[in-house]
């Protein structure tokens, strides 16, 4: 068998119209479907000798003249996992799960494995990912790039990353943790994919006794109510979210319904469920068929459908063993929900806001019943802490999701007003999230911006690395 | 880089002393855009508008362009892409009116008409819908007209030329569907500007910022058709089923 030199090597790519979760921004990019980390390595760290033009007539010249980021679900919300006009890594191929150490209670796979396949794979045998985000699609590398979090608020993704291979322009693949090429490894950590490529990685689990939660649900009157419960209850409970109605207004703006729970023991199922404690069984997921046009989601279906949601949950407070996937992610249940937004899509806005600046919370819920802007299931969470990622969006205090029909021509002045609101505090937007935000507002969210890009640039000189979130958000130059 | 609310960074106007597309960019900057790019016959006349978004922090400069001398749209806005990167809105905004009755006389007077606001709209449409192709995403906004629909005998010679750059326009929103491009085509009604003063106002007369911002709110939807007023929208089917005869006598 002969081997092509590298290149001259035929990769697998295509033109495709991308675009995020939130179903804006689409543009057309060159996927490119590598087979193997070999490729992956081989293609980015290919020499540059710098001697090649910018000019149009050497394009052909320059195997990715516009740059390149992978993806990997598509989870994020806006443009972080496109580049228009250039290369895109779909990196879902590169799903094995390379090796699971039970005594060390590691698990090394390769970066385009998703949670929901480990799922499927850890519960069963006791293992359960420490945080795990509000879906359960989303790749190890796109977890990476976002430094997700979840109901977990000791820490979010990066935290429990052992160790992990990014792929370099500049040195090809290395190994980076927080102890190896430290400053590389927080660079990635929240670095929306934008210093390397992620191979593989090394994930540190959760023990757990049972594939079930015992969750504890009660019904707060407002948001004030909700925020003093989560702070005096939060305790004993590794996991906690409130769903907040923010179509209610007055006395009952922000009422909500506070979920916590645990990893339930063996003696917490009932009798019947003993025998196969770890039983993970794929649960039903009715598909959302088709794309309605926008409007079906209007502030008077949404504020119905929060009713129902409020009323669905008990009156009083409730304790109750519940699967994984409806605890975790409710809404990976219904296949393709991003869709019921319509063809105009939608957006999400999640700002954090450190302790003690609450009022900024109820301020931005209070606009939005005001705006009649509505946004259905809105949740609000907590975090103990932040890490050492320069970009992490994880810090100290509440944030909250809001999902916005896009539409409204009032909806753009008003995010910026939050923005300017959430500077003020001390706070930022989720990168992951955002689709949105100037490069002005996002510059002053991220004062570490500056050694990111220090970093950054060591690792990709050439500025190979690009998507339309690093356009929009000027977050390459310097 | 267009973001997933519909604002923009940059935009180029080729026409760049059109008032109608001068009320656009307005609009434009008053949120995020913060390029602007005039391409003009003769840069000097545009000292004062881009005086006047420079004050407002914008980075806006002036190139020379000539809508008639269409061998060299594609270079000048080659040029364009080269000085400033990636564009996110082109605004096709020049034309030509005329003198009807000298259109109807004198050849010169006809092929200018039409060179410019159809020929030269074409190829520029077309330069830029390959660098937009390239560049994977963007919005090129047509100032069409009402008059494409049923061209009214005043104007007639101007009206048929829009009537083909409007069908040219729409056809080229097709071509690129899927490419990450948009065509918007503008149909404003009579619009009291430099080019109509003197001119007798149709019903639904409307004013440049009213238009400029309906642009605006075009590209922030990617709407293929915005009329301006939104009534015309009803009312121009309606005018154009009108049999022939009734439609000569409407004739002002």
């Amino acid at each position: 068998m002969t081997v092509s030199p590298p290149e001259h090597r035929e990769y697998a790519e295509a033109p495709e119209l991308l675009q995020g979760w939130g179903g804006t921004s689409p543009s057309r990019s060159i996927v490119w479907h590598p087979h193997d980390a070999d490729e992956v390595a081989q293609r980015l760290h290919a020499p540059h000798d710098g001697t090649s033009t910018e000019s149009e007539d050497d394009v052909d010249a320059d195997p990715m003249p516009r740059g390149v980021v992978a993806r990997g679900l598509g989870r994020s919300y806006g443009d972080a996992a496109q580049n228009a006009g250039g290369h895109v890594l779909a990196a879902t191929a590169l799903d094995r799960v390379l090796e699971l150490d039970a005594d060390a209670g590691t698990v090394r796979c390769e970066a385009g494995a998703s949670l929901e396949m480990l799922l499927h794979l850890l519960v069963p045998l006791g293992w359960f990912p420490t945080v795990v985000p509000g879906t359960r699609q989303v790749t190890i590398g796109g977890a990476i790039a976002s430094d997700v979090h979840g109901k977990f608020r000791h820490g979010s993704f990066c935290d429990y990353v052992e160790q992990a291979v990014l792929v370099t322009p500049a040195h090809g693949p290395i190994t980076i943790s927080a102890t190896e090429h430290a400053d590389a490894f927080w660079a990635t950590a929240g670095g929306m994919g934008l210093t390397g490529t992620v191979t593989e990685a090394t994930l540190r689990l959760h023990p757990i006794e049972t594939s079930a939660m015992v969750v504890d649900t009660v019904r707060c009157a407002d948001v004030d109510e909700c925020m003093a419960a989560m702070v005096e209850g939060d305790g004993p409970y590794r996991y906690s979210v409130a769903w907040i109605d923010c179509l209610a207004k007055g006395r009952a703006l922000g009422r909500s319904i506070l979920e916590r729970g645990n990893h339930a023991r063996v003696d917490d199922l009932p009798a019947r469920h003993r025998g196969k404690p770890l039983a993970y069984p794929s649960p039903f997921q009715p598909v959302v068929p088709f794309t309605p046009p926008s409007g079906l989601l209007n502030p008077l279906t949404i504020k119905a459908l929060n009713e129902l949601w409020f009323r669905k949950s008990p009156a009083h407070p409730h304790h109750g063993v519940r699967s994984i996937p409806s605890f975790f992610h409710p809404l990976d249940n219904i296949v393709g929900w991003n869709r019921v937004y319509g063809t105009r899509g939608f957006v999400q806005y999640q700002p954090v806001v450190p302790y003690g600046q609450e009022a900024v919370i109820r301020r931005m819920l209070e606009q939005l019943a005001v705006h009649g802007l509505a946004s259905f299931v809105s949740v609000l969470k907590r975090f103990e802490g932040a890490n050492a990622g320069h970009l992490s969006f994880p810090a100290p205090g509440w944030t909250l999701a809001l999902d916005i029909p896009v539409g409204d021509p009032e909806l753009a002045p008003l995010l910026d007003r939050f923005d300017e609101w959430v500077l003020e505090a001390g706070g930022r937007v989720y990168l992951a999230k955002d689709a949105r935000v100037s490069p002005e507002h996002f510059a002053a969210m991220y004062p570490r911006l500056d050694e990111w890009r220090a970093v950054r640039n060591r690792l990709d000189p050439n500025g190979l690395l690009n998507s339309d979130l690093a356009r929009r958000l000027h977050m390459l130059e310097k | 880089m267009r973001d997933s609310l519909g604002d923009v960074e940059s935009v180029l106007v080729l026409g760049g002393r059109s008032e109608i597309a001068l009320a656009a960019v307005r609009a434009l900057v008053a949120r995020r855009t913060r390029t602007v790019i005039l391409a003009v016959r003769d840069p000097a006349t545009v000292t004062h508008e881009l005086a006047e978004l420079r004050v407002a922090g914008v980075d806006a400069s002036a190139i020379t362009f000539d809508a008639t001398a269409f061998a060299t749209h594609d270079g000048v806005l080659r040029d364009v892409w080269a000085t400033h990167g990636d564009i996110d809105v082109v605004i096709v905004a020049f034309a030509t009116m005329g003198d009807e009755d000298e259109s109807a006389r004198d050849e010169r007077a006809a092929r200018d008409v039409i060179d410019t606001t159809f020929t030269g709209a074409v190829t520029a449409m077309n330069a830029t819908a390959d660098l937009m192709e390239r560049q994977g995403h963007g919005s090129i906004v047509v100032l069409s007209s009402v008059a494409a629909m049923r061209p009214r005998q005043k104007i007639l010679t101007y009206a048929a030329a829009k009537a083909g750059l409007d069908a040219y326009a729409r056809g080229l929103g097709d071509r690129l569907h899927g490419t990450g491009v948009d065509v918007t085509v503008v149909r404003p009604g009579f619009v009291h500007t430099r080019m109509t003063a003197g001119k007798p106002p149709a019903p639904f007369a409307t004013d440049a910022p009213t238009v400029g911002k309906a642009i605006v709110e075009g590209i922030r939807r990617r709407s293929p058709v915005v009329f301006v007023p939104d009534v015309l929208r009803a009312a121009m089917p309606v005018l154009q089923l009108l049999p022939r005869p009734v439609w000569r006598r409407l004739r002002e």
